[in-house]
């Protein structure tokens, strides 16, 4: 038995120890919110916090995780950046598919604990190893500047129509 | 609205993408699919397996007595705002907000959500909007008719003294409301009513707004389900190893070492691939892993890029062709010509594929994200030789889509794996198998002229297209009585420009058996605007003209176009500033799938090759606009997409496999390579076009271009080759020489 702290609950279970994080989290302990994209940490969408800081679960045996804790995408709401950067993505309407957008969260996330105000080097930097084959970055660039400032992020894209953009 | 059942040419003309491919020449179909605003045979069915609401007066809409008003949505969400822009179609008349609204996925069902433009359940070919702008707003129309006149029976007045908001009926007069849960029962009893008057586009209150996205909120907080995501009690996860030799077949498999890992319950074969089964996904991946697996490869296993490349320029130069268009003949003068080529790509879905399936002795029940639920069933049930109404297909939100999930080959082999066991059965494809297993956009290799007179000016164009058909296997029935396929031909048969003579024409070559070739975001028009814009930029830098203005001249009669061109131009200062060594701007235009279209891209070429994306600029008029902050989304993306695989993927063969395997070795643009892109929209009253693929298609020709003003080398060939970038011209000089293809030209020096 392996005992881990995930989104602050304690979870006992019952697997190998070379097990990636990421295969616990979503077919035994059943937390779907955290992807698989490609197993071997090259696209970030399996992005998850240990002890706060973004690692790609895919690739961390369950054995090396020991007593930290974990945060998953179902858990970030209840960091303070966690909850500016989903409210941000929503604001800025982000998401497409949404299937790398857990793991782009948690990055984000993880960069604004460390960088509240980070400028377009940092966001490269702490955002790089996040693919998005929607291609999304450019709202995802706007929103982690928007969670970072509080203050709405005027976007770089324009439309020639007079409408303001409103909230649904 | 009637759904057309035939095509005019006018029709035709505006339907682009995939549905161009479908209608070109009248291909002679099955009978078309109509959806329809009002209640059809098998919609009580499907509103009773939807929990019987009290009020369900068409496919689409369900209110329920407690006034929650849920939307079902006829085609597939991956990632293209579709669930939005559809909702806000049917909220529209419907009278209601979309912060109202719960929208659900359809069952798969032709009859209730085929797409006239597609004949089928089908999600693809930037359809959709222009499949359902009438037909979702008539199915807001009439139950919000059926509704107000349920109100005013009761209250005893006429219906058109009521008004309609936020799902409330009022009758301001006596200052009475109900809302629509109070009504629904009521409303249900009515007779359909006839013909319904649709708002006027000026007092449209919901279309036309930047809305927020339906799906964000669960997609935000992880609780949002694909496929991927599906758990069932008593449920197994499989993943599998197909042959890797396309075609080929397993010839036998040790499964001992697989059998011993903990965790793995059952290994299953079928004829070209075995399966591991286990108790989570990552004891089936170590079972996979242990087993001795000896495959007979077939006919492929001598196969190699090169020889297909080879083949396909063997067609082009020597093969029969199909006549696309012909206008008037070629007259004398000089005629220049070029041979441009495109590799073959994957799609990389963020999610790979997957199906869960759970086959008892009456009933296959299957969870997907598909773009063809339809046709899901259809397989499921020829392979368990099930009646199609006892295949249950649960369709999910897609984790990208790109025309990979058009294809049902997943589905297939999961159904065959899953019939050998009692248990639900989820099939994981790794990322490695889901890039091998592609099923690959087809390479292309065409041979583009122009006759250009005096001035340079273009008075013949011709086009020599060859590669293989995506239709000819996908829908067979649609392919034209001559053989074409209008997928091969779009955008350059009836472009944008006009040309006073042309000839456009494609050589069919097909792949061998067991190298499919699918669907891949942006289809026809991706293809051939890369050729023709590219070629177009050769014409105005040979008549010694900017790119704007030549394409200017060929554009009069083409207002739409022209506009999109003149905006594109005025927001990147085309022509203005002094730009940096080694930095330079390229555009590239068309009307793809009914919509107009110019890109603008700037890119710095460093000495060593490499290519950085500065800024980009799109000009577009899509008609009229649904939702603003999805056509600039889609826009973006999609330009971004094209951008990618321009700069960096190709599908390469050896030994009858696909070499590329993961991100590492396919790679896909990430957000430090990402340039600004400016997404302008022109006011249109227009009908809607499509967008999903509009920036794709136009991306790479923009590129291509933009480098060539960078650098002064034309690419003729995807993806861009970095090594005739470098700055030194000794060193590019040596390589065009070892250049085998030939696919490049030195022009001048860098601009």
């Amino acid at each position: 038995m392996i005992d881990l702290n995930i989104n602050g609950k304690p979870h006992a279970v019952n697997v190998p120890q070379d097990m990636p994080l990421l295969w616990v989290l979503r077919d035994v302990v059943g937390l779907t919110g955290t992807k698989f994209g490609c197993g071997i940490a090259q696209c970030g969408a399996c992005t998850v916090h240990l002890d706060g800081q973004p690692v790609r679960s895919c690739v961390l045996p369950v054995g090396a995780v020991g007593g930290k804790p974990i945060t998953t995408i179902e858990g970030v709401a209840e960091t303070a950046s966690g909850k500016q950067v989903q409210k941000a993505w929503l604001d800025v309407d982000v998401v497409q598919c949404g299937y790398c957008q857990s793991g782009q969260i948690m990055s984000a996330a993880a960069l604004l604990q460390r960088v509240p105000n980070p400028s377009d080097a940092d966001i490269d930097l702490a955002m790089a190893g996040n693919v998005c084959r929607c291609a999304t970055y450019v709202r995802i660039r706007a929103a982690i500047k928007q969670a970072a400032t509080g203050k709405p992020e005027v976007l770089q894209s324009i439309v020639s129509m007079p409408t303001a953009r409103s909230a649904s | 609205m009637k759904a057309p059942t035939t095509f005019d040419r006018r029709t035709l003309l505006q339907a682009g993408g995939l549905a161009i491919a479908f209608t070109w020449l009248g291909g002679a179909g099955k009978a078309v699919a109509a959806i329809n605003a009002r209640q059809q045979p098998g919609d009580a069915a499907a509103a009773l397996a939807d929990g019987n609401p009290p009020f369900a007066p068409n496919a689409f809409i369900r209110v329920d007595a407690d006034g929650g008003v849920r939307l079902v949505m006829p085609m597939a969400e991956m990632g293209q705002g579709i669930y939005t822009g559809s909702a806000m179609m049917i909220a529209e008349e419907l009278g209601v907000e979309l912060d109202q609204v719960r929208v659900e996925h359809s069952p798969p069902d032709e009859a209730l959500y085929g797409m006239p433009l597609l004949g089928g359940q089908i999600t693809g070919g930037s359809t959709s909007t222009r499949s359902t702008y009438g037909v979702l707003r008539e199915a807001g129309a009439v139950a919000r008719t059926l509704l107000v006149a349920a109100a005013a029976a009761q209250w005893k007045v006429e219906p058109a003294s009521c008004t309609v908001a936020r799902g409330v009926v009022s009758h301001a007069p006596s200052g009475r409301q109900l809302g629509f849960g109070a009504l629904a029962a009521n409303a249900a009893r009515l007779p359909m009513p006839g013909k319904v008057v649709l708002k006027d586009p000026k007092d449209f209150t919901v279309i036309g707004k930047p809305l927020r996205r339906v799906d964000s909120p669960d997609k935000v907080n992880g609780t949002s389900q694909f496929g991927i995501d599906i758990r069932l009690p008593g449920m197994k996860v499989a993943t599998v190893q197909a042959c890797p030799t396309l075609g080929g077949t397993l010839a036998s498999v040790d499964d001992k070492a697989a059998r011993a890992v903990p965790g793995v319950i059952d290994v299953l074969r079928i004829g070209n691939a075995v399966a591991v089964v286990g108790e989570h996904f990552w004891a089936a991946k170590q079972g996979l892993d242990a087993l001795k697996i000896r495959w007979t490869p077939g006919a492929n296993a001598g196969l190699t890029t090169k020889k297909l490349r080879d083949a396909l320029a063997d067609s082009l130069a020597k093969g029969q062709a199909i006549l696309g268009r012909e206008v008037g003949k070629r007259p004398e003068g000089t005629l220049v010509e070029a041979t441009y080529q495109l590799p073959m790509l994957a799609h990389a879905t963020m999610e790979p594929l997957n199906t869960t399936v759970h086959v008892k002795p009456d009933q296959c029940e299957i969870w997907v994200g598909t773009q063809v639920p339809a046709r899901c069933v259809s397989v499921a049930a020829k392979i368990t030789g099930l009646p199609e109404a006892k295949v249950v297909l649960h369709n999910q939100y897609l984790g990208g889509g790109f025309g990979r999930r058009l294809e049902t080959d997943s589905v297939e082999q999961a159904v065959a794996f899953a019939k050998q066991v009692p248990y639900p059965l989820k099939v994981v494809w790794t990322r490695e198998e889901d890039i091998r297993h592609d099923i690959v956009r087809p390479m292309y290799h065409d041979n583009i002229s122009a006759v250009v007179d005096a001035n340079g000016k273009l008075v013949w164009f011709g086009d020599r297209i060859s590669g293989g058909t995506v239709l000819g296997r996908w829908a067979p029935a649609f392919m034209g009585k001559d053989g074409m396929d209008g997928d091969l031909i779009e955008c350059v048969a009836e472009p944008a420009y006009d040309f006073p003579n042309l000839k456009v024409e494609w050589v069919r070559h097909d792949m061998p058996p067991g190298l499919d070739v699918g669907w891949w975001r942006g289809v026809g028009p991706t293809h051939n605007l890369f050729v023709l814009e590219s070629f177009i930029d050769e014409l105005a830098q040979r008549a010694k003209q900017d790119p704007v203005a030549y394409r200017r001249a060929m554009l009069q009669k083409n207002p739409r176009t022209l506009a999109v061109l003149d905006l594109a131009a005025s927001k990147m200062g085309w022509g203005q500033g002094t730009l940096p060594a080694r930095v330079g701007r390229g555009m590239a235009l068309g009307d793809p799938f009914g919509s107009r279209v110019c890109a603008m891209i700037e890119v710095e070429v460093t000495p060593q090759g490499e290519v950085r994306l500065r800024r980009a600029v799109v000009a577009l008029d899509c008609g009229i606009a649904i939702n603003l902050g999805s056509v600039e989304a889609q826009v973006q993306g999609g330009l971004l997409f094209g951008l990618s695989a321009a700069l960096f993927n190709e599908i390469t063969i050896e030994n009858g496999a696909i070499q590329q395997s993961n991100f590492h070795d396919y790679r896909t643009l990430r957000i430090n390579e990402t340039p600004t892109v400016e997404v302008h929209t022109v006011k249109s009253g227009e009908a809607p076009g499509g967008l999903g693929e509009v920036g794709t298609a136009i991306a790479a020709p923009a590129l291509a271009n933009a480098i060539f003003a960078a650098t002064g080398v034309r690419l003729r060939a995807l993806p861009v080759n970095r090594a005739l970038l470098v700055q030194d011209k000794a060193a590019l000089k040596k390589k065009v020489a070892d250049a085998r293809t030939g696919d490049m030209t030195i022009e001048g020096s860098a601009a």
